[in-house]
């Protein structure tokens, strides 16, 4: 091609097209880096969690007031919602539409059913008189957890959007990039969690 | 590994998926029965077992669900996550250690006067 275009004198055109090709995998490293900032928020709680859990300033603590068969149920909706998206993913890599939609949106019940137990959660602890307010321990906890729920429910209004967008267009390569994206965002958030009932409720209710 | 027409990579095989999977269920399992049950009696082999086992976790989700190894992104994405790795541990442990160190070595404070403020 190039020497025929040299041959007939034509101007020369440089298509770069090379990095169109290569913009799924910038992005894919993009929003890691953008993930690994977030983790550093969270690390920033937990070093404030790990600082302050045990000023109760007079208040319970959390052997009082963690429920572990709560917080176990909560790790199982969120584990489970993982795996869904991970067996989702490969029904995309496999181009099947259908499949890729209903296994998107079983990891969407499956979040929403974390964020009501989390929910419940803490309607249970504020109606028991342990608020944000009462110490230092627990405005660290609910600073904690709860930056991890909006996460969750940021990513759950995120997935809804995709599953309007897999209806309409199907699994496009827009599409295909938005969702990869969100399963590194889902599955970022599972690993924040492991930190969260590792060393806030399990090492909380041994305390 | 990467989709020869968009760019976008590949999310493994099936195989690792599953390992990872039944993996992080024993990796999540294991420690809840660890404190529900308190079969352990010694508090502080039972904290160590569960750090371990939480650090093995996230090493199964970054490998098996993000497929990140030195082959993803020319190792970037590797390069990048040991790096936050570095600094996550710097502001966790540093700051409990700075924060604990400036507790014991505070004046004495009777309980008086911790009400006062």
């Amino acid at each position: 091609m190039s020497k025929a275009a040299i041959k007939t004198g034509a101007p020369r055109v440089y298509h770069l097209d090379e990095e169109h090709e290569h913009s799924g995998g910038a992005t894919a490293l993009g929003f890691w880096i953008y993930l690994m900032s977030d983790a550093l928020i969270f690390a920033s709680l937990f070093a404030v969690y790990g600082v302050l859990s045990r000023n109760y300033a007079g208040g319970p603590g959390p052997h009082q007031l963690f429920e572990l068969p709560l917080v176990a149920l909560n790790t199982t909706f969120l584990l489970a919602s993982s795996i869904v998206l991970g067996v989702g993913m490969q029904a995309m890599d496999a181009g099947n539409v259908g499949r890729t939609w209903v296994l998107l949106a079983v990891t969407g019940i499956l979040g929403a059913a974390f964020i009501g137990v989390e929910l419940y959660e803490f309607h249970g602890l504020i109606a028991d008189g342990a608020t944000p307010q009462s110490s230092a321990f627990l405005s660290a906890f609910f600073t904690l957890v709860a930056t991890h729920g909006l996460h969750v429910t940021f990513g759950l209004v995120w997935l809804v959007t995709l599953l309007f967008q897999i209806s309409q267009r199907g699994l496009t390569i827009e599409n295909k990039r938005r969702l990869m994206c969100l399963s590194m965002f889902w599955h970022f958030l599972d690993i924040i969690w492991i930190g969260v009932f590792t060393f806030v409720y399990l090492f909380g209710a041994m305390r | 590994m990467t989709d020869t027409h968009s760019g976008i990579p590949v999310h493994g095989g099936k195989g690792r998926l599953v390992s990872g999977s039944i993996l992080s269920i024993i990796l999540t399992v294991v420690p809840f029965w660890l404190v529900m049950t308190g079969v352990l009696q010694n508090a502080s082999a039972t904290v160590l077992i569960i750090f371990v086992l939480a650090m093995a976790q996230i090493v199964v989700h970054v490998s098996c669900f993000l497929h990140v190894d030195r082959r993803a992104e020319g190792g970037w994405t590797l390069l990048a996550f040991i790096f936050t790795a570095i600094i996550l541990g710097i502001t966790i442990v540093g700051s409990i250690w700075v924060m604990y160190h400036l507790n014991v070595n505070m004046m004495p404070m009777s309980t008086d006067g911790m009400q006062m403020n």
